[in-house]
């Protein structure tokens, strides 16, 4: 949180307008249904339960440990929530705690904040529910298994959004293709590692401690299983996108430059305005002619304004 | 040692400060949205949305260095741009070699790097603008407003009321863990346990964290049930936008509009 080292939280600036606005649909999307589903088991402990989870995992993200050479690990929490609570109340807690880091810590920006609410809490919990799940069915619900597949839907929750961020970023042309997902994998398949052993030794304490609350997370409903076919094929599309992508980028380019045009109000905007609003001086001079004496007409007025209050202020004695 | 210094607001008397919430968030969010539509390399745009963004922050008094320090979180990810500087096609400014490598940083990229940087150092910093200036709870109200789910403003604020008693409980772990960790300047002392039980005692801790708020989260909701509370969020009606709040609303949208013709002008 405070020192993330993890490049998760994508800032404002860095996505494309269409990226960010297709992300904010499916958020949407699926947040509101996690809300509904939440509500029909929790009822009345929704909010209370949903809102001290959050806190706890934003506090707990402050949980780091020492690896090498100055770096540390820490815990995002996807995995585990989902693990512990089920995937609809994990989408919730995990939403909470990327809202309030973007709305109040401006880690990770507003516009794409819809962007990082799928990549952290809505395909991190999908997938590491999935992973989970599949792997105790194999494995069986022994202690083995459940360590097994906790380590694993750790790993993977933070491997599979880390490539999500450098799909993202390449389709908003921030970050050429070849490297942004290359480099994006292999990064986070280190801090994997670490959320992946944390999460075994939180399951290792409370398996000691309070047994019952590894099963709390169970399916209930055959939404359930939905979430774990939305995960498969969430992972599957990434894994096997991704690769392609940074060695055949042309494709993605291409999408990058159609996403760029969107991005820049389109085609038609560009038709209203003439090529030369004024005889002989070409628009972009207009423009920047225009942006600096607005700039200075803001920056007095703002002086002016600033001398006025100062004044008042000192009259009225305070 | 309290985690109240998490708090960003900063308590205040300037004009930022007594605009309406509601105002703040909506232009806000579209400032940031019109600064995502400014075309790569519009230096005077760029130029234009630092100064109303530097004119705002003076004038809410809370010191220009504070914004500078905390716009600073968003800095590493501009790594993720940095190729951009020799990927773009076009002209070189210079070259050089690293080794093998034979590195030529282009023009285009140059000024997609720089476009780039400015663009979210710019935004970030109405974020923080709006968040200094604002207590969380009048956001919330904002949001409310706004139309964000009720239910989803309510476990935000639950959130928010328990950050700083979740955050002082994970610092008291922290203490309690270095307290009982040795550690010695002697490089031939081993301190601690291998990298996997150092991972394993951390776990055990966000473990504990996790049961203590299940505990915490029945207590809060036994409570509330005491207090009469039957799942209904109730909050009282929002009081309508005043007059200075509607020209400041219009004014920064008249802003905004520029701005975004101006962009547009720039980019045809």
């Amino acid at each position: 949180m405070l020192l993330s080292v993890e490049y998760m939280h994508i800032p404002d600036g860095f996505l494309s307008i269409f990226v960010s606005f297709v992300a904010w649909i499916i958020s949407i999307a699926m947040v509101a249904y996690a809300i509904h589903r939440v509500g029909k088991e929790l009822g009345e402990r929704q909010v209370p339960m949903m809102g001290v989870l959050a806190a706890a995992i934003f506090a707990g993200q402050m949980l780091n440990f020492a690896v090498a050479g100055g770096t540390s690990g820490h815990l995002m929490g996807s995995a585990l929530a989902a693990i512990l609570m089920g995937p609809w109340a994990a989408i919730l807690i995990m939403t909470s705690v990327v809202s309030i880091q973007a709305l109040i810590f401006q880690d990770g920006g507003l516009i794409v904040l819809g962007a990082n609410i799928f990549n952290m809490a809505v395909l991190g919990v999908a997938v590491a529910y999935m992973v989970y799940r599949s792997g105790l069915k194999i494995l069986g619900n022994t202690r083995r298994g459940i360590l097994v597949s906790g380590f694993s839907a750790a790993w993977i929750s933070i491997f599979i959004a880390a490539l999500s961020v450098g799909l993202q970023l390449a389709l908003s042309g921030t970050s050429p293709v070849r490297l942004a997902i290359p480099a994006m994998a292999g990064v986070h398949a280190l801090i994997g590692i670490g959320e992946g052993l944390i999460t075994v030794g939180a399951l290792v304490f409370l398996m000691s401690v309070r047994p019952g609350v590894i099963h709390s997370g169970e399916p209930r409903m055959a939404g359930d299983r939905f979430v774990m076919i939305v995960g498969f094929v969430l992972a599957v599309l990434l894994v096997i996108a991704a690769p392609l992508a940074s060695t055949k980028p042309d494709g993605l380019e291409w999408v990058a430059m159609q996403g760029g045009f969107i991005s820049q109000a389109g085609e038609p905007l560009y038709q209203i305005i003439p090529d030369y609003l004024l005889p002989g001086v070409a628009n972009e001079s207009i423009a920047t002619i225009a942006a600096g004496l607005l700039g200075v007409v803001i920056m007095l007025g703002l002086a002016f304004g600033f001398v006025y209050s100062r004044r008042m202020r000192h009259i009225s004695g305070r | 040692m309290h985690i109240h210094y998490l708090d960003p607001y900063k308590a205040g008397e300037s004009v930022v400060h007594w605009t309406d919430a509601r105002v703040k968030l909506v232009l806000g969010l579209g400032f940031i949205v019109v600064a995502s539509f400014v075309p790569v390399g519009a230096w005077a745009l760029y130029f234009l949305l630092f100064v109303i963004v530097f004119a705002l922050e003076i004038t809410s008094d809370v010191g220009v260095g504070y914004y500078l320090k905390r716009s600073s979180i968003a800095l590493p990810f501009i790594l993720a741009a940095l190729p951009l500087l020799f990927t773009i096609p076009g002209p070189d400014l210079f070259g050089f070699t690293i080794g093998t490598w034979e590195l030529s940083v282009r023009v285009a990229g140059v000024e997609r790097f720089i476009s780039i940087a400015l663009k979210s150092w710019i935004s970030i910093q109405i974020a923080i603008l709006i968040t200094a200036t604002t207590p969380f709870p009048e956001i919330l109200t904002a949001m409310r407003s706004l139309k964000v789910p009720r239910l989803l403003v309510a476990v935000f604020g639950l959130m928010w009321r328990y950050l700083f008693v979740f955050a002082d409980e994970t610092i008291r772990l922290l203490r309690a863990r270095a307290a009982r960790s040795g550690a010695t300047g002697n490089q031939d002392l081993r301190t601690g346990g291998d990298l996997i039980w150092r991972a394993k005692t951390t776990g055990g801790l966000a473990g504990n964290l996790f049961i203590r708020s299940l505990d915490r989260g029945e207590r809060i909701y036994l409570a509330m049930l005491s207090r009469g509370y039957d799942g209904e969020i109730r909050s009282l009606p929002h009081p309508r936008l005043g007059t200075m709040g509607w020209i400041v609303l219009v004014f920064g949208v008249v802003l905004l509009g520029l701005v975004f013709f101006l962009s547009v002008l720039a980019s045809s």
